[in-house]
Parts: C-alpha cells; structure tokens; sequence
C-alpha cells in the first residue's frame, strides 16, 4: 500500500516535473516545437547566394555581431572569394541580422547564446559551444571521412538539413 | 566624341542586360569578351581555355589548385566544393544553363580567378574560356 502511494507520489512529480519543463519555454513566437527543427525561412538571395557553396546556414546559428563580420569579409570567406555585389551583400545582412540567434524568440537562438560573451562574434557555427556541446559523441576521424569532408557539411549526416530539420532521427552518419 | 558616346552606349546596354539577368548564350557572351578584349571572335582560342581551366597554381597548404580542383577534370561531370556540396557541371552540353546569365557568370570569373589565379581574369581569358567549354561536345 505504502509502496503503491509512493510510486503514485513519485510518478506525479515526475510527471508534473516534465509538464513544467516542456511547458516553460511556451511564450515563444516561433513554434518550433520540441525537436531540433528550424522555423522555415525564405529569403531568395539568401538561399540563392549562400546555398551555391553550402547550405544556407541559418541565421539563428549565429548572433548579429558574427553576421556581421561575415558579410563584411565575404572577398577572404573562409580562403574563398565569395564577395557579391553591395545591394545583395545588405540584403543578406538584413534578412541574417532580423533572424540571428540575438535577434527574437527563437528556440535556437537561444540554445546558441546561451555561453556566448555579449561581445563574442564567432565566425564559425562550428566553434560555438552550443555546437561543440551538441556534437561531442562524434569521433573526430569521422569529420574528416571523405563522405562527409567537413564538419561545415551538415547534410553529411543531417540529410534533412536542407530543410532546416536537424532531429536526431533524421541524423545517418555515412560510412 | 561621336564614337566614345557610341561605345559608353553600347557599354551602357550591356549594363542593363546584365542586370537584368537578360538571357545570353554562350556565343553571344564570346562575342562580348571578344569586343571587350578587343579582339574578333575568331580570335578567341579553345587551347588557350582548355590550359586555363587546367593549369595549377599555387593554393593553399603547399597544395596547388586549379580550376579542375573543384569543377573536376571533366567539365561535362559534377564537382564538389570544398565543404562537399555538389557543383552542376561546367560544359553547356551537359548543363545547358551554364553561360546563359552574363551576371552570374562575371561574379564567378570574379571569385574563382581571384581564387585560383590570385588576380582578376582579362577578357581574353573569359572569352577563351567559354570558348573552349562550349565546344565540348
């Protein structure tokens, strides 16, 4: 009887427990529900301009400061000429500026600023602590697998990236 | 005085087709880089494309890189970039939207010449170039 209470006791907190936690983060604008996926975005340069070399990164994966520096250094882009004309380039800026990570209510914006310095302006995603956190299971020699080439090639093993869906279940790692 | 407001005229066209993404092909963009360069069209040179597409230059970590690196050593194939993603081939007879767009084109002659040559390509080059690839049968 007093075991049956308990585990009624233990279940109910529980349970309340994980009510509340999937009910804090409510009073969110975007509704990108529980799992990793992104709000769906269209901006037609970005996605024209920024996917011809890689995905089109999104804007939440980084803060303002970072879009920044990026769009302002686009002739030397990571060892590549990837300059644009200056109506393009402040297009993009706006679109990435309006959705960065600082930017509103996002989920993901949030995960990522969380550890980020007020004045850190990372360049690469890969270098936030959100990322190095999210990817710490994965051996280091598997980044380097030709299948996958870099750890910039997200559709390597998130093969829905490009739709902005990164959940675990749509995660397969090639050989 | 006449023939300079012909030819800022003409310049001026040109402007506006390129910014109107107005179609071209890949005759009428030789054709172009020829009068840019100076040169009639039959002066434009498939052999001389070919060794630009090819040629190594000095890249990155002691490696050395070429147009070939990413656009491989078959135009008429797909490439990859240097964070995997896929690059549509280069040769019209394999991907027949290539060379159709004078804007698209100039920005990556801008980017990749600055890439792999370390300088900008002349209009000879650009024009050699999309000679040799559009004879790629």
């Amino acid at each position: 009887m007093n075991y049956l209470l308990r585990g009624i006791g233990v279940l109910a907190t529980v349970g309340t427990i994980s009510m509340l936690a999937f009910s804090l983060p409510s009073g969110e604008a975007h509704g990108d529900s529980g799992g990793d996926a992104l709000p769906r975005l269209t901006h037609k340069n970005w996605q024209q301009e920024c996917a011809s070399c890689h995905i089109a990164y999104a804007p939440s994966f980084l803060p303002k400061a970072s879009w920044r520096r990026m769009m302002g250094g686009l002739d030397k882009h990571f060892g590549e000429n990837a300059s644009l004309d200056p109506a393009t380039q402040a297009d993009i800026l706006k679109f990435l500026e309006a959705n960065a990570a600082d930017a509103g209510p996002s989920k993901m914006g949030r995960r990522v600023m969380q550890g980020m310095g007020a004045k850190d302006a990372p360049l690469r995603i890969t270098e936030t602590r959100w990322f190095v956190r999210k990817h710490d299971e994965v051996p280091r020699a598997t980044w380097s697998r030709k299948s996958v080439g870099s750890a910039a090639n997200c559709a390597a093993c998130h093969r829905q990236a490009e739709q902005g869906v990164f959940d675990e279940d749509a995660i397969r790692i090639p050989k | 005085m006449i023939k300079r407001l012909f030819c800022s005229g003409l310049a001026m066209l040109g402007m506006v087709a390129a910014a109107a993404g107005a179609a071209e092909t890949p005759a009428s963009l030789m054709a172009r880089y020829a009068q840019a360069a100076g040169v009639p069209v039959s002066a434009l040179s498939a052999s001389r494309g070919a060794a630009l597409y090819r040629t190594e230059h000095p890249g990155r970590n002691a490696q050395t890189v070429s147009c070939a690196s990413c656009h491989t050593d078959n135009p008429k194939q797909a490439g990859r970039t240097r964070v995997g993603k896929r690059i549509e081939p280069l040769a019209p007879a394999a991907n027949p939207e290539r060379f159709t767009d004078a804007a698209k084109v100039e920005k990556w002659f801008r980017r990749n010449c600055m890439d792999v040559l370390q300088r900008e390509c002349s209009a000879q080059e650009k024009g050699d170039f999309v000679t040799w690839l559009s004879q790629i049968k």
